[in-house]
């Protein structure tokens, strides 16, 4: 079996209005060349479910979002992404569905396993159920009787997650400290593409880390996309951290819509390739 | 001690709310509150536990300034464990608030209408879920009737009239401790549960906090005075914990 593939192929299955998951959290592990082949297709109208980093701001600038399911949106080292800020200030983004952090894994887990909800106590008393108009609550069966939030299922269209390493059969590693929800996105997509920084031969993946840092095995994943530098800007340890400065570069953007225009001729609206030159030579 | 900054008294009162919370773990927003709570692990709360920031949990106290020993590492958290933990309850955070109301209902989503927000701030996070969850207390750096509010604009953090209308199953776990700001610390401890003055840091006036509170307060006839730091603490606070003086930049005396 060979599930190797492109970028281009995989967002070539995108269709307008689809459900999209995108893995890693805030500025760290995001599979970038994945949503920097989004910006550059003229899909539109999608739901995106995600621990929101850099892939939101630029998604929204895009005007790619119809509607947008998360718990934050942040780069980390800047505590809120200034491309969302601006979006939802402006009343950008149709439809936002803003969710306690936990609720969105439970919506992933309930779609992972093929559960139509998980039950919770995450959200009840907040404004989170006004935000969530289709939120409903649940009744413990049992004796206690205990009124809960039934969060629904986020089934994914497709998934998109980023790696260390990966075999050519989609066996997937993680090489940093957090594996974050990757499988979980994996497991609630229909279609699932995962790029990473090197594919190397199936026998020398315990060379790379323990046996714990194979978090995603073959059944998860459709496709695989070798992408060296595939995180950029984001933060991809071991293999290398972010990149602050260019995320300083690409934050100031937000407030400047000439700088934008700049950033966005120059690092966006350019194959793959040369963006990975332009920043490896900078 | 008479030399203590507001800062310091204010990691002092961070510290004293953690007392007695044992071996949980303890999550901080901001300077203050993250040198109070490696004060109370430094002195009389030994086992508490506490992540580096991103997933390790570290067995030796790690300083928020100043040159950092080698970590030693007790533990793994990833976000995935961080939920289980939090949900499970034995955890105690320290959030900040834009804004707070006297039910302790927490806001740091947004100003003005979620919907097209006035100024988009953190999002909902982790507050719904940590505050009907485990013990909750809130370090307030800028103590002010704009933070102070009548009623917040958006509720991301419970407080105990939302929280009493859950009905008592659902409520059981939901804890508002105490909160922490650069005037005073204020409690709960009311019979239907509004926030109340419970001390006033060394040189505050009940009126100056009367002034900079956006509703009414309970105030009882002798409010005390927060407790001083001890000269040990002082010792912990300024050549341990944080060398370089960070916390004085977020609490000016």
């Amino acid at each position: 079996m060979d599930k190797r593939t492109t970028e281009a192929e995989a967002v070539a299955e995108l269709r307008d209005g689809m459900t999209i998951g995108i893995g890693g959290w805030g500025s760290r592990r995001k599979p970038m060349s994945i949503v920097r082949e989004i910006l550059r297709s003229p899909v539109r109208d999608l739901t995106v479910v995600t621990y929101g980093g850099p892939e939101v701001g630029l998604l929204c600038k895009y005007g790619k979002v119809k509607r947008l399911v998360y718990g934050f949106v942040s780069l980390d080292s800047i505590p809120l992404e200034p491309h969302f800020r601006q979006a939802r200030q402006q009343g950008a983004i149709p439809e936002v569905r803003e969710l306690d952090e936990g609720m969105l894994q439970w919506g992933l887990y309930a779609a992972a396993l093929r559960l139509p909800f998980l039950p919770t106590r995450a959200g009840l008393g907040t404004d989170v159920m006004e935000i969530n108009p289709e939120l409903q609550l649940v009744t413990s069966p049992y004796e206690d009787a205990e009124q809960l939030v039934a969060m629904p299922a986020l089934e994914l269209d497709m998934a998109f997650i980023h790696m260390n390493r990966a075999d050519m059969l989609g066996n997937g590693q993680y090489l940093g400290p957090d594996f974050y929800f990757d499988d979980l996105y994996c497991m609630a997509a229909k279609r699932r593409f995962m790029t990473c920084e090197k594919i190397i031969d199936t026998k020398h993946l315990l060379s790379e880390g323990s046996l714990h840092t194979l978090r995603i095995n073959r059944t998860m994943a459709d496709g695989v996309i070798e992408a060296p530098g595939g995180a950029h800007f984001t933060e991809c340890p071991p293999d290398y951290g972010r990149d602050e400065k260019f995320q300083s570069k690409y934050a100031a953007t937000a407030k400047d819509p000439e700088a934008w225009q700049a950033f966005r001729a120059e690092y966006l609206d350019v194959p793959e390739a040369d963006y990975q030159k332009k920043v490896a030579a900078e | 001690m008479s030399d203590a900054t507001r800062a310091e008294v204010c990691a002092v009162a961070v510290a004293e709310a953690f007392r007695g919370d044992g071996e949980i773990l303890v999550s901080c927003f901001g300077t203050t509150a993250a040198v109070g709570a490696r004060l109370a692990r430094l002195t009389f709360e030994p086992d508490l536990l506490m992540t580096d920031g991103i997933c390790s949990l570290l067995a030796n106290v790690d300083p928020v300034s100043g040159d950092k020993p080698e970590p030693v590492v007790e533990g793994w958290t990833p976000f995935r464990s961080i939920f289980d933990l939090l949900w499970g309850g034995r955890r105690h955070v320290m959030m900040i608030a834009s804004q707070i109301d006297r039910h302790g209902n927490q806001n740091f989503a947004c100003i003005g209408e979620h919907a097209k927000p006035k100024a988009q701030l953190l999002g909902m996070r982790g507050a719904p879920g940590n505050t009907i969850s485990h013990r909750t207390s809130y370090w307030i750096p800028n103590h002010s009737p704009k933070v102070f509010v009548e009623k917040v604009d958006v509720v991301s953090g419970v407080g105990y009239d939302r929280a009493a209308k859950l009905g008592p199953q659902t409520s059981r776990f939901h804890d508002i401790h105490r909160v922490i700001s650069n005037l005073g610390v204020f409690d709960f401890e009311t019979p239907d549960n509004r926030m109340r003055l419970a001390s006033l840091h060394p040189g505050v006036s009940v009126d100056e906090v009367v002034q900079k509170t956006g509703f009414e307060l309970a105030i009882g006839e002798a409010v005390p005075e927060t407790r001083a730091p001890t000269a040990e603490e002082l010792q912990l606070i300024r050549q341990t914990i944080d060398p370089m003086g960070t916390l004085e930049k977020e609490v000016r005396s």
